[in-house]
């Protein structure tokens, strides 16, 4: 039988299927600044970005980096910048401004243990800073986690769209485990982007044949700032209504809910494929934006499940949003490992069978 | 014979007008305040040079923040500090646009200090307009990095001590050791002479940007009356005799 080409697999890590994403999507700019455990994405965009015939830069900090990517979003182009925890708390400032001028761009945590300088391992301490806000003011961005590596290039390529879409700037929330963990992709699929792109009449190019324009979050009239934030908000609504995504394994009529995402999602979705043969009737909701965060899914599951067992790399953020949407109709437990531990699937599933009798 | 020939000498003369780059509104700044000044001069090369179309401006924060009220042009704002930053972003990503950034002394020579001295170091082919007058203004008159010694401001009540509070900052001599640097020229607006001199520089500055030659800086001495505590007069004397003496006037660099 003829070989498909097109079918081609090729190994990646992390790191590079959301670098090669990015290209595929069109990326015009991308900025960064090294930082462990995202090195190799910064490496791979200079040689791809170029090779391309785009911008890439290593800029002199995450502060320039993400100014960088708003400068190149004013001028309309698709911009990227990626870093990993310490350097994503620098950016915060850079992300609350385009929020408040309505600039898209797309920013990748790969995360690391904090606090502080921390350490280089795996970590998913950064999901309150990632989906509340993080910077300053009343914002979100929308907030995608991959569960596989070529899941972070699909994320990618969908996150260009999405912030172009609502004017809001994106996030990869990934972490070390998945940013350099080698698997298959295959990256045909995932057709190079030429055409479809967002117009963006509000990008500065120039007085050229309309009145000149411009980009600030500056509103000093009374009021004015007011009425940038219920605009927002009403975007934000629209985001949340349509755009949550997520992964329901076993969830029909399970009794006990596992709700993981990234990595450590896949260790508990092990735990629960194990439990599933021992004949437990355990689920696993992995949520794929954790803003929005799937809070509907969680509600209708509710009805039948019993109990609702948050799995996390950190001492407990997401798990918040679970009790939120459970609304006190089931128990919440949760289970989590700080500074680059990793829960094992013994772990998980020994808590399930203690929680779960 | 006479009228017809008086009339296209008329026809011919200079008549001050509004440049086309600049928007019919009042300003906020203060009575004496450079800023309306180098905005104009901006203006004026714009027009002159015929690039408005072509420019995107990128103001800071600071009193200069809403400089897009004032120019006639495509603005965007940046963060405190990180002009350097969105514009080489912008020129890099569009070459054939003119961009400028419009900084004062906090913003260039405090908080931004690393993406100022990046860009001029990257040889980023950009124009650099920086303001300084020596006082964090919009804020209420703080010490800036430009401050003179024994200059008294809201947080240097007993004037600038350079043991406690450091010395004044000379930003052209630093960058002018700078491989990337193209040109670097210390002007001041005191004066009807030293605003005609800083015009030359500034569309020097811009001219260089359009034929490819990489980073231009021009620093202009400028007056915030309100923010040093002195009358309009007294805050032009000052420039002359106090402030261009710590920072001298002229040429730092100029490799073409």
């Amino acid at each position: 039988m003829k070989k498909d080409k097109s079918a081609k697999k090729h190994l990646m890590t992390g790191n590079e299927a959301i670098g090669e994403g990015a290209v595929r999507a069109g990326c015009d700019f991308y900025a960064g600044y090294p930082i462990t455990p995202q090195n190799e994405l910064t490496a791979f965009m200079s040689y791809r970005m170029r090779q391309k015939g785009r911008v890439f830069l290593q800029s002199e900090s995450e502060l320039s980096a993400i100014n960088m990517v708003f400068g190149a979003s004013v001028a309309g182009k698709r911009a990227m910048t990626s870093s990993s925890s310490p350097g994503i708390s620098l950016k915060q400032e850079g992300i609350s401004y385009l929020a408040a001028c309505r600039l898209p761009a797309v920013i990748v945590n790969v995360m690391r243990g904090g606090p502080g300088l921390g350490n280089i391992a795996p970590s998913q301490g950064d999901y309150f800073q990632a989906t509340k806000g993080g910077g300053h003011g009343d914002y979100h961005m929308i907030v995608l986690a991959p569960g596989y590596v070529e899941e972070a290039m699909s994320l990618t390529m969908a996150s260009f769209d999405l912030s172009d879409k609502y004017r809001v700037p994106a996030m990869i929330l990934t972490d070390g485990m998945l940013g350099q963990m080698m698997e298959p992709v295959e990256i045909s699929k995932y057709k190079v982007k030429t055409s479809g792109f967002v117009k963006k009449p509000w990008a500065l190019t120039g007085a050229k044949a309309r009145p000149a324009q411009s980009i600030k979050s500056l509103f000093l009239k009374p009021g004015a700032l007011e009425d940038l934030n219920i605009s927002l908000q009403k975007v934000y609504a629209e985001i949340r209504s349509k755009e949550t995504r997520y992964e329901a394994y076993y969830c029909d009529g399970a009794k006990f809910i596992v709700v993981a995402y990234g990595s450590v999602s896949r260790v508990a979705k092990a735990a629960v494929k194990s439990l599933r043969a021992k004949g437990r009737r355990v689920g696993l909701l992995r949520p794929i934006t954790l803003w929005p965060f799937p809070e509907q899914v969680i509600k209708r599951l509710a009805k039948k499940a019993k109990v609702f067992f948050a799995v996390e790399m950190s001492a407990g953020q997401m798990v918040e949003d679970v009790r939120l949407a459970v609304e006190g109709r089931s128990e919440v437990h949760f289970l989590g490992r700080m500074g680059g531990g990793i829960p094992s699937q013994n772990e998980i599933e020994q808590e399930i069978a203690r929680l779960h009798r | 014979m006479f009228f017809k020939k008086r009339f296209e000498s008329m026809a011919s003369a200079k008549i001050f007008k509004r440049p086309k780059s600049l928007t019919d509104v009042p300003t906020h700044y203060c009575a004496g305040c450079g800023h309306g000044i180098v905005h104009r001069i901006i203006a004026e090369v714009v027009d002159e040079l015929d690039i408005r179309e072509r420019i995107i401006a990128v103001a800071p924060v600071g009193c200069a923040v809403l400089a897009y009220d004032y120019w006639n042009f495509d603005t965007t704002e940046s963060a405190h500090g990180r002009c350097l930053a969105v514009a080489t972003a912008i020129k890099r990503i569009m070459p054939d646009n003119i961009v400028f950034t419009y900084q004062g002394d906090g913003d260039l020579a405090a908080i931004g200090t690393a993406e100022t001295i990046h860009a001029a170091n990257r040889g980023e082919n950009l124009t650099v307009v920086f303001v300084n007058n020596g006082v964090y203004a919009m804020t209420g008159g703080q010490m800036a990095p430009t401050t003179l010694i024994g200059q008294k401001t809201a947080t240097t009540q007993n004037g600038r001590n350079a043991a406690c509070d450091g010395n004044p900052l000379k930003v052209l001599e630093m960058l002018a050791v700078l491989d990337g640097v193209t040109y670097l020229e210390r002007v001041s607006v005191e004066s009807p002479q030293s605003v005609i001199k800083a015009k030359r520089a500034i569309k020097k500055a811009f001219d260089n940007q359009l034929a490819g030659r990489g980073f231009s800086m021009i620093e202009v001495l400028s007056m915030c009356p309100t923010y040093t505590g002195r009358s309009v007069e007294a805050s032009l004397r000052w420039i002359k005799e106090r402030m261009s003496k710590d920072y001298p006037l002229g040429v730092y660099k100029d490799r073409i």
